[in-house]
């Protein structure tokens, strides 16, 4: 038999800061098409064109997300695709019961959070997910920011990928919106930041290694290389509010809910990329 | 034991003779390093993958051995030349005894 050549290559993640290839474009597996610039929608005044955080990350972590191979990511909505499956609750349903294939969950993550007309308020896709798992399925809910929680948000924001953001900001949920652009302009903590001060005037520049990003939401939930797992929508509004050195308000908590329906509809036009990949 | 471990492997289904191809492998594993502690200071025992084996045509390949310090879902990529149609079988050794396998015909023409 003839040789067979082989040349191993162990692949360690590391997380180096190194400039972002600004102009790169985004395909999916070869296939997929995500919108990672866009035209600013009409009711963000500070923003003239919205760009995806995956444009400011460094080439290496870019490639990471462009295959779903390579895409860590995808190792956790491998698992949410056996819970789906797995009966869960008193009463021994689970998702796949009522809704099929994870695939008929396609078109669902472009417009949430939105209102929820039998309940009368607004959902983030985690609180509908409790819902299900509460009324329908009589389980116990899933912590906000649980792994659980995260791994099913990316399942069900995976079978959307390439679809537009497309939030709705008026009629019931009004004041919702109201509520959330409120915080995103508020200063907050000891350095008085707030999330505009950061996202909207500084977007570009590097705060320490970090090359800051328009703070989008369309690529959660994100993988991060920090952490090595999926992290939520909530956990990193957390994060970057404890940056500013103030007190945060709590996962799931309404002020946290009307600021994710803000902040999603500030991407409006660019692309669901959930789960992404950054450092 | 380790939970939700689960392989994958990647290689083309085709390749013409003296073609360089890249196979993908990747095993989800929390790769416990048995150097951490819990939140009552008890040493988290280890277990990882300690070994990965690939195979083509029943002759050895690739026998590399995995240490506590490879970080979660070890993932090895390589490059082969492969010199005729065959299988690639993939395995990979946990400390707990459970031996996890793939195995990806390749056509060469
Ligand atoms: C017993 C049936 C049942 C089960 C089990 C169930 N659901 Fe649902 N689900 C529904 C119904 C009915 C609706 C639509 C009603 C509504 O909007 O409240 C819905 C709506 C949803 C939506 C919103 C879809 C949209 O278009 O806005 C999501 C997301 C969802 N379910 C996820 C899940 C997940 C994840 C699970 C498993 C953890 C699950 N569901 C289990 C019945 C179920
Ligand atoms: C002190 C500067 C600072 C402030 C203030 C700040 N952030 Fe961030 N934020 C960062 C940094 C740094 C990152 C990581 C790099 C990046 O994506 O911009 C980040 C990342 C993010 C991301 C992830 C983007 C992605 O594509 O993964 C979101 C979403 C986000 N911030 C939202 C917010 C919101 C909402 C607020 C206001 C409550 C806020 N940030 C306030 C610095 C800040």
């Amino acid at each position: 038999m003839k040789k067979l050549a082989v040349a191993a290559v162990l692949s360690v993640s590391v997380a180096a800061p190194s400039v972002a290839d600004e102009t790169a474009n985004l395909v999916l597996n070869g296939e997929t098409q995500i919108t990672v610039r866009a035209d600013a929608p009409a009711h963000v005044d500070g923003l003239s064109e919205i760009i995806s955080g995956w444009v400011f990350r460094s080439d290496e972590t870019q490639a990471l997300q462009m295959d779903d191979f390579d895409n860590p990511g995808m190792i956790f909505v491998d698992e949410a695709r056996d819970t789906w499956n797995e009966a869960s609750g008193e009463a021994g349903e689970s998702c796949a019961s009522c809704h099929g294939e994870p695939e008929s969950m396609a078109g669902v993550r472009p417009v949430y959070p939105k209102w929820n007309e039998e309940a009368g308020e607004v959902r983030t896709l985690a609180m509908q997910i409790n819902d299900c798992r509460e009324t329908r399925m009589e389980a116990e809910p899933w912590g906000y920011t649980s792994g659980a929680m995260a791994n099913m948000e990316a399942l069900i924001s995976s079978v959307s990928r390439g679809m537009t953001i497309n939030v709705a900001i008026d009629g019931p949920v009004a004041a919702t919106y109201a509520a959330g652009e409120e915080l995103y302009y508020t200063r907050t903590g000891q350095l008085e930041l707030s999330c505009a001060s950061c996202h909207e005037q500084n977007y570009g520049n590097y705060i320490r290694a970090d090359h800051l990003s328009q703070g989008h939401i369309n690529g959660f939930p994100v993988y991060r290389l920090k952490n090595a797992k999926l992290n939520t929508v909530h956990a990193r509004f957390k994060g970057c509010v404890r940056d500013t050195r103030a007190e945060t308000f709590s996962p799931g908590s309404p002020e946290f809910v009307a600021l994710e329906l803000y902040v999603a509809s500030r991407g409006n036009g660019l692309s669901v990329e959930g789960p992404s990949v950054r450092n | 034991m380790a939970e939700n471990v689960k392989p994958r492997v990647r290689v083309p289904g085709t390749a013409s003779a003296g073609e360089v191809i890249t196979i993908k492998t990747l095993i989800s594993h929390t790769m416990e390093s048995g150097q951490r502690k819990d939140d009552d200071g008890n040493t988290i025992p280890r277990s990882i993958i300690n070994r990965f084996v690939v195979d083509f045509n029943g002759e050895n390949v690739i026998d590399v051995q995995l240490e506590p310090a490879i970080s979660t879902n070890p993932f090895f990529e390589f490059q082969a030349t492969v010199p005729e149609s065959g299988t690639f079988n993939f395995t990979w050794y946990d400390d707990d005894g459970s031996v996890y396998t793939e195995a990806k015909d390749i056509t060469v023409s």
